[in-house]
Order: C-alpha cells, then sequence, then structure tokens
C-alpha cells in the first residue's frame, strides 16, 4: 500500500478537490457529540471520536424506499448519492467490512452494493477516549475496506492509499502531497505507541464465545432483562447492527404505495412474534440474550470475529447501563461499575 | 438461467402472479394455485424448486410474509399453497377471489435434502397444517417412487372435520407401493373409518430399516417431542430426523435479522433443519 505526506495547510484544499465525487460529509460537533453532517472541510472536527449515529446510515438508510407500487406493477427505487465521507475511525471501517461481508454474502442486496460503490471513504486516525476498546476487539488497525486513510501525526497527514479510486482522488491535486521520508515513518511509529498506549478502557473478551455459550442458562440475563427498556438504542447505534424491517406505507398524495424498509432492533418485543400471536422470544432476557449472542458467538462461527468493533458507543448510549461492558464483566462473573451499583440501588 | 439472472437484478422484487384456483379444506385453511404471470418465468421457477422451500407472497399495501409450497417441482406449471386464516396478510387474500393479483418472490430455503434421501426408506409425520411443506416431499417420493425405498406416511388431525387434503389421502391410501396412516384424535361424529388417538400411535405400523431411513416431521410445536422420541426409539440417527420450522421473515435472503437463531438464518439455512442442529443450537424448538 502507498503512503504519501499532505501538510496539515493543505488539508482543507484537498478536500475541496474531492467535491467532484460527491457530497462532503464528515464529523461535526453537535452538542457534547459528534455527527455525520454535511459540512464545509473547515467545519469538521479532526478531533472528533464516535458520533451518535455509526456511518451505517450511508449505507443501510434508517428508513428507505425500496420499491414502489403504482398501476399494478412494482417498480425498483433507489435513491443512489454519491458521497465522500471524511473522518472513519478504524472501527467504523471494520464495522462496514462486516456489512460488507453480510450483505454481498448469499443474495447481494443491491440497495447496499450500490450505495457503497458511490461513496468514497476517508479514513481519519483517533487517539481513544475512556469509552474506546477497539484494541481488545483487535479492531484498532486497518488494512481495507478504505479509499484513503489519514494519520493525524500534528503538522502533517500520512495518506495510506487503499483503492484505485483513492489513487485517482490524488493524482488529481498531486502536487499537494510528498514522498514520505524516514523521519516521517519514526513520527508515524513514535505516534502509534502513544496510541496504543492511550486506551484507559479494557474488555476483556479472551473466550467470550465459549463463556457465552455455557452461559445460556445463566441468571444474569434474568436481571439484564429485568433492568432492560427494549429501547432499541443500543442495536440503533450499533455499528454492526444488520436488522431490518419492511412495511408497506401508502402515500395518499403521489397515489402510490411504498415499500419501505427501517433499522429495526431484535429486543423490541414484536421481533420475533408471528401471525397469531406467537412469540418465539417473549420475555426481554431472551431478546437481550439473542443480541449478546448474536454478536459474541453468532458471527463469531460464521465470519471468524465477533461482532463487536470495540466503538463504545453502546456504553455512551443504553439508558441503563447494559453494555457490552457491563454483559463481558457479568459474564466473567465480576459484578462491578454503573450497572451494578444502579442495581444495588433499585434493591437498597 | 433466467431465474438466477433475475435474483441478482433485485432479489426483493416480487413476480407477478395469479390465483388460479382455491378452495376451501376445513374451516381456515385454504388451498391456493397460483401461478406466475411471466411466460418465460413458469417452467424455471415451478420445476426448479425443493420440497421444503418457501415463497414470500404479498398483497400491496397489506404486507408480505412466507409460505411453505406444497406442490412438488416434479408436477410443474403451478405454486400451491395450504394456508391458514391468522393475520393481517392471510385475511385479505382470504378476500381475494380466483384470477386476482398476488405477488411472488422466492423461492428461498434450504428444503429437504432430497439428494440424501435417495435410497433410504421415508418415514413422514404430519400433524395439521404441518402437511404443507410434507406433502410437497411426499408427492415428490411418489413421483419418483423407484428412487426411494419403503415409504411411510402418518397423519394426525384433531377432528375428521379439521383433517387438511382429506379425499386425496383417502385416495393415496388405495396405493399399494406404499403405507398411508391417518388418524384423528377425536371423532366425535363417529364418522372416522380408520385410527382414532394421537397420531404417535400410528408408530406400530411402522416397519423401516431405521438406520437407513429419513424420518420427517412436521406440526404443531407440542408435537415435535413425542414424535421425535419414537423417531429415537426407532433407532433413527439424529442426523436423519429432519423438521421444518416457523419463524417471522421479512425478506428470505438472511438479511433481515428476524428468523435469526444463534447464528443460523433460518430462512437461508433452514427452515429444514435435522435434530442433530436443534440438539446443537439453543432455541430452534
Amino acid at each position: 500500500m502507498r503512503v504519501l505526506k499532505l501538510k496539515k495547510g493543505d488539508f482543507v484544499l484537498f478536500l475541496k478537490s474531492l467535491k467532484r465525487f460527491g457530497e462532503l460529509w464528515g464529523p461535526v460537533k453537535k452538542g457534547d457529540s459528534y455527527v455525520y453532517a454535511r459540512a464545509e472541510p473547515e467545519n469538521f472536527d479532526l478531533k472528533a471520536i464516535r458520533t451518535i449515529i455509526p456511518a451505517k446510515k450511508f449505507f443501510l438508510p434508517k428508513k428507505s424506499t425500496i420499491l414502489k407500487f403504482k398501476n399494478n406493477e412494482w417498480r425498483e427505487h433507489q435513491e443512489v448519492v454519491n458521497r465522500v465521507i471524511f473522518g472513519l475511525h478504524p472501527c467504523e471501517i471494520h464495522a462496514l467490512n462486516i456489512y460488507y461481508k453480510f450483505y454481498s454474502r448469499l443474495y447481494p442486496d443491491t440497495y447496499y452494493l450500490k450505495n457503497r460503490e458511490a461513496n468514497l471513504i476517508i479514513g481519519l486516525s483517533c487517539i481513544p477516549d475512556d469509552k474506546c476498546f477497539c484494541a481488545n476487539t483487535r479492531t484498532s488497525v486497518v488494512d481495507e475496506g478504505f479509499d484513503l486513510f489519514l494519520t493525524d501525526l500534528g503538522d502533517k497527514f500520512l495518506v495510506w492509499i487503499g483503492s484505485p479510486k483513492g489513487e485517482i482522488a490524488i493524482r488529481h491535486v498531486g502536487h499537494l502531497f510528498e514522498t514520505v521520508t524516514a523521519e516521517d515513518m519514526e513520527d508515524y511509529i513514535k505516534w502509534r505507541k502513544e496510541r496504543d498506549e492511550s486506551f484507559q478502557l479494557k474488555i476483556p473478551l479472551e473466550g467470550m464465545p465459549e463463556i457465552v455459550s455455557f452461559s445460556y442458562e445463566s441468571s444474569i440475563w434474568d436481571v439484564m432483562g429485568e433492568a432492560c427498556l427494549s429501547c432499541g438504542t443500543c442495536t440503533m447505534v450499533c455499528p454492526t447492527c444488520t436488522c431490518f424491517d419492511i412495511q408497506d406505507v401508502y402515500d395518499i398524495k403521489a397515489e402510490e404505495m411504498n415499500r419501505e424498509r427501517l433499522w429495526y432492533s431484535c429486543v423490541y418485543r414484536e421481533y420475533s412474534m408471528v401471525a397469531g400471536g406467537h412469540n418465539f422470544r417473549e420475555a426481554r432476557s431472551e431478546r437481550l440474550k439473542l443480541w449478546y449472542t448474536h454478536k459474541l458467538v453468532g458471527f463469531m462461527s460464521e465470519y471468524g470475529s465477533p461482532a463487536c468493533v470495540g466503538c463504545g458507543r453502546c456504553i455512551v448510549s443504553c439508558p441503563v447501563e447494559i453494555n457490552i461492558l457491563t454483559v463481558v464483566k457479568a459474564l466473567k462473573k465480576e459484578k462491578t461499575g454503573a450497572f451494578w451499583e444502579r442495581m444495588e440501588v433499585k434493591n437498597a | 438461467m433466467l431465474e438466477a439472472k433475475k435474483i441478482y437484478e433485485n432479489p426483493y422484487m416480487p413476480e407477478k402472479a395469479r390465483i388460479v384456483r382455491k378452495y376451501d379444506l376445513t374451516e381456515d385453511v385454504r388451498f391456493f394455485q397460483i401461478r406466475v404471470i411471466n411466460p418465460d418465468l413458469v417452467l424455471p421457477l415451478t420445476s426448479s424448486y425443493k420440497p421444503g422451500q418457501f415463497m414470500m407472497l404479498s398483497i400491496p399495501n397489506v404486507g408480505e410474509a412466507p409460505f411453505s409450497i406444497t406442490s412438488t417441482p416434479s408436477r410443474p406449471g403451478l405454486f400451491e399453497f395450504c394456508i391458514r386464516k391468522v393475520g393481517k396478510l392471510t385475511t385479505k387474500l382470504f378476500e381475494l377471489k380466483e384470477n386476482s393479483v398476488v405477488w411472488l418472490r422466492g423461492p428461498f430455503g434450504n428444503g429437504f435434502p432430497v439428494e440424501q434421501m435417495v435410497g433410504k426408506d421415508l418415514l413422514f409425520v404430519a400433524g395439521g397444517l404441518g402437511v404443507a411443506p410434507l406433502r410437497s416431499l411426499l408427492l415428490y417420493a411418489l413421483d419418483n417412487r423407484e428412487l426411494f425405498g419403503k415409504i411411510f406416511y402418518l397423519h394426525g388431525a384433531r377432528t375428521p372435520k379439521d383433517m387438511l387434503f382429506r379425499e386425496e389421502f383417502f385416495r393415496l391410501k388405495e396405493r399399494d407401493d406404499f403405507e398411508c396412516y391417518l388418524s384423528v384424535d377425536s371423532d366425535p361424529l363417529g364418522v372416522w373409518p380408520f385410527d382414532i388417538g394421537v397420531v404417535t400411535d400410528l408408530f406400530k405400523y411402522v416397519k423401516v430399516n431405521a438406520t437407513n431411513t429419513a424420518a420427517v416431521v412436521c406440526g404443531p410445536p407440542v408435537m415435535y417431542k413425542f414424535v421425535v422420541n419414537k423417531f429415537l426409539e426407532l433407532g433413527v440417527p439424529d442426523n436423519q430426523i429432519f423438521m421444518t420450522l416457523e419463524r417471522k421473515m421479512k425478506c428470505g435472503m438472511g438479511k433481515c435479522g428476524q428468523c435469526v437463531v444463534g447464528h443460523k438464518y433460518v430462512c437461508v439455512d433452514g427452515p429444514v433443519f435435522t435434530l442433530w442442529d436443534v440438539k446443537n443450537i439453543r432455541g430452534l424448538i
């Protein structure tokens, strides 16, 4: 993989030159958090950590019309938007790779694939905060799945070229880029070392598939099921959650029917309910267990790696502190942390 | 192949079809014969599926749901379904007249491993609506009779009135190249000419070479445990015991996730599972 150097002063100029590939999207500060927003490169936050909603929203929109029905005929419907998405951290790109594997297997999902092709993905290095644990999920470094990857070394960026499309993007403004020197690489190695040492959160994921499998009957799930609100936030913010629902919605104005695909959550009560009212997973604990078994065991059997990339979004988002950290610790019989403090207060 | 190309283009796109014929099997179960309208697709679609597969049937503005195909690919031309009126979509479907348009997607699912069953004795146990996927496999086996060993078909219904495909099975019972036993749990009117009792009582008639038998069961969830125990008593190995399962599905292609059990998507890894799968994947039954 080729590496080039970009001066920080040329960064805005470079991103502006990419507008010919499509709309420019990147992380922008919103309140205390970050979101991917369409903005000018000056407004992008280079120090951004996880966004509220992951980049999956670009490829599997929260809600999208997949088919339209009018005059007794179905029509394919897809809005493909060409975008340049800047600021994806390694965990996000790993999640997109999982998404790609998932959506291109068996029956390739045309909607997903066309969207994926239409986007230019530019990764950005990051410094972990107290909720990041990608070192434990082995997703702190990324080798594939991006067009360009920028590592921020203070006064300069090192730019990895990950695809022919990325190469084209650079060639167009080739004069902004310089060859990397041995000194630059030393700076990079120093940066890597600092970054790797700055992880504050360590989630012991070793042996999780086995532990989850043997904990199938564990009472831990009932305790968590009791606290779970079934709000679905964990699944919405999870960058590897792929489930969706399909609904037919009538559009009165256009006098046509839309078949819509919407994000859906396995923690909702209706998730496993079939016609006639039988529910295969009536208890909240059952549904919660499904989520964690699918992430930590199911995906392992199918793709060889767990479907957790260590982004920490569930840790930030769950209103009752049921998250990967609580679950992993509880299954390893460590009852410490915010969730158990809450339970103590509740039970006192 | 035309069909494969179509699937790659957009697997969410339904194919226009027409209800050719329909009639009631019982009070709330209706039999539908449905034909795909595109003449180029009729034969490829209706001759290439496997018994045990399902189709996604939809009515615009109402919804889409999976239904077992109850016809056999050895008699191509039409898709047949045996549908109970139980939810929103099926209620609407029951209102449709013959010649109405419905939309089909599929076929989906793994189906029964027919190739593995060749040369083996077959033992079917159907209960209630479970006859739908089993009828497909039974007719397939009868149409290719010389490929299989002995065939035993056991069918249980609650009352004579509830028995699906009554006349068809009465006629099939006349055939001497396979054994067909029908029973009802109770016979309030005293009209049932055959066995009365639970379906597992019919196992007394079964004489198969157990280690070389493919045993298939489909029926209401309560039935599985008892029937599977009978299979095991006979000595059928657990990887030769097949069952087909029901789950909520929205896509049929292993994407929407609503049928997931452990790491299996019932729509692509199933709906046919062996007893071995069921023992090793928690939550299947």
